[in-house]
């Protein structure tokens, strides 16, 4: 077995970053620890920061009118979690909540985006490869909106959150 | 391979979700030939009509295990059949999840909904002799926790690896939800050293097998299932084409690198 492999866990933001690209990142990383069923933001609220998650599990969830928090998505280790400070308006589209206890590296978005101009070379791999996770999410909504498991046939659209 | 059905009894039947029943049958008299993990029979209810159903469980001795989903009028019938009801049996017919050519490697199970069932004899399979292979990834998705069979069996395949994500949670629902392509993040696999089993709804294997390729498995090394109405199932009527391939006996199972441009036409 030659290639790389496939996780472990926490690599995969940080696997188009070059070595000292990495390191200058993880300078403005803290680590944070969430117990299980926090609240991490709330949609609508400013996003200011993100994590890439090392252990435990986020649900991503959506709040719909007579219905409630709907999950959308969950996600797990090596996953960044949180897009929404890109781009204006830089509030967060979903909520999170911890599934249950997780650790996570934690980074102020501000801080980034200042290495990201101090180093466009840094900048560009790390835009890319949040682009990345946000053409993931998109991929998947799409995909959920085509009804995934269903059989063909008008019965198989079924009312997606 | 029989033309004309033999008579099988059902001698199990288990309800595994609102809308999907696994049957196991047992020969009356005359049995048919030993069915491999991916092949199909064709099972006749009785006065409604004949569809393929691929075995979901190897034969314990002649016996016979399909799991079937009631979508209409054929299926419906079979998964209304009680203990002792009698249906009739065609087969074994199609191509195999040839896991001999996983030897060695890393394996991917990945399941949509009822695509599990034809699976489930491919895990068997695999966790019988475990040295033959690498890691062993059994990813499934369904619509709804109440859409996921064989919930209990799901443990033990997990041992390895194995996760469940659903689109639409519900009923308390503490697992993941997500489409099954996320579950990918964390299954622990050498993409150039991975075989991929996939099977479900067209629209999944494709999402799967473009996520699949896009980490470094080989096209030719990602399986599918491909579902197309079946009549004859011998390869004569012509009902089952898929492009150059008559699926009753060039596939069900073939390779995404053959299937791919099949499926990403709009017509054929
Ligand atoms: C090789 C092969 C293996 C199969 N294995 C299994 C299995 O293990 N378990 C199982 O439950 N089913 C399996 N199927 C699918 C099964 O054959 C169909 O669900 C069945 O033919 C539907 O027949 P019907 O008369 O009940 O429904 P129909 O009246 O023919 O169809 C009713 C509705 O179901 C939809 N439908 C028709 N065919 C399919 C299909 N192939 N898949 C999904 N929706 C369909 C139609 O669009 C229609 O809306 C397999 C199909 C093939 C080709
Ligand atoms: S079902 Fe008749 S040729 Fe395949």
């Amino acid at each position: 077995m030659t290639s790389h492999p496939v996780g472990p866990p926490g690599e995969q933001v940080f696997a188009a970053l070059t070595t000292e690209h990495r390191g200058k990142l993880m300078a403005l990383a803290r680590e944070v620890a969430f117990p299980g069923g926090t609240r991490i933001f709330e949609e609508g609220e400013k996003a200011d920061r993100f994590w890439i998650i090392r252990s435990g599990t986020v649900a991503l969830d959506v709040h719909v009118p007579g219905r409630g928090r709907v999950v959308v998505e969950t996600i797990g280790a090596g996953s960044l979690l949180g897009w929404s400070w890109l781009c204006p308006p830089r509030q967060w589209h979903l909520a999170a909540e911890t599934r249950d206890a997780v650790r996570a590296w934690e980074f102020d978005a501000a801080a980034v985006q200042d290495l990201c101009a101090e180093d466009t070379a840094l900048g560009l791999s790390l835009v890319t490869a949040v682009a990345e996770t946000i053409g993931d999410r998109l991929r998947a909504t799409r995909t959920r909106l085509l009804d995934l498991y269903g059989p063909p046939g008008p019965q198989g659209i079924g009312p997606v959150p | 391979m029989t033309l004309t059905p033999l008579s099988y009894r059902v001698v199990d039947r288990r309800d595994e979700t609102h809308d999907t029943v696994t049957l196991v049958l047992e020969p009356a008299s005359e049995a048919l030939k030993p069915f491999a993990p991916g092949q199909f029979a064709m099972l006749y209810a009785f006065g409604v009509g004949e569809i393929p159903v691929s075995v979901s469980r190897l034969a314990d001795g002649h016996r016979l295990t399909h799991t079937v989903r009631a979508v209409g009028a054929v299926s419906r019938a079979l998964c209304g059949l009680r203990t002792g009801g009698w249906v009739g049996v065609r087969g074994p017919f199609g191509t195999a999840w040839d896991s001999a050519a996983a030897h060695g490697n890393d394996l991917l199970v990945i399941a949509g909904g009822i695509g599990l069932a034809p699976l489930r004899p491919l895990v068997d399979a695999v966790l019988a002799e475990p040295q033959a292979f690498g890691r062993l990834n059994v990813l499934a998705g369904a619509r709804t926790p109440d859409d996921l069979l064989y919930g209990d069996e799901f443990p033990a395949w997990g041992k390895p690896f194995g996760a469940v994500t659903v689109d639409r949670p519900s009923g308390g629902w503490t697992g993941r939800v997500g489409v099954v392509t996320t579950l990918l993040r964390e299954a622990r696999f050498t993409p150039s050293d991975t075989v991929a089993f996939v099977c479900g709804p067209e629209v999944m294997m494709r999402a799967t097998a473009r996520a699949l390729i896009h980490q470094g498995v080989r096209p030719d090394r990602i399986r599918v299932s491909l579902e197309r109405n079946m009549r004859c199932a011998t390869g004569h009527c012509g009902h089952c084409q898929l492009g150059p391939l008559l699926l009753c006996r060039d596939g069900p199972v073939v390779g995404y690198d053959q299937a791919e441009p099949l499926l990403t036409v709009r017509e054929l």
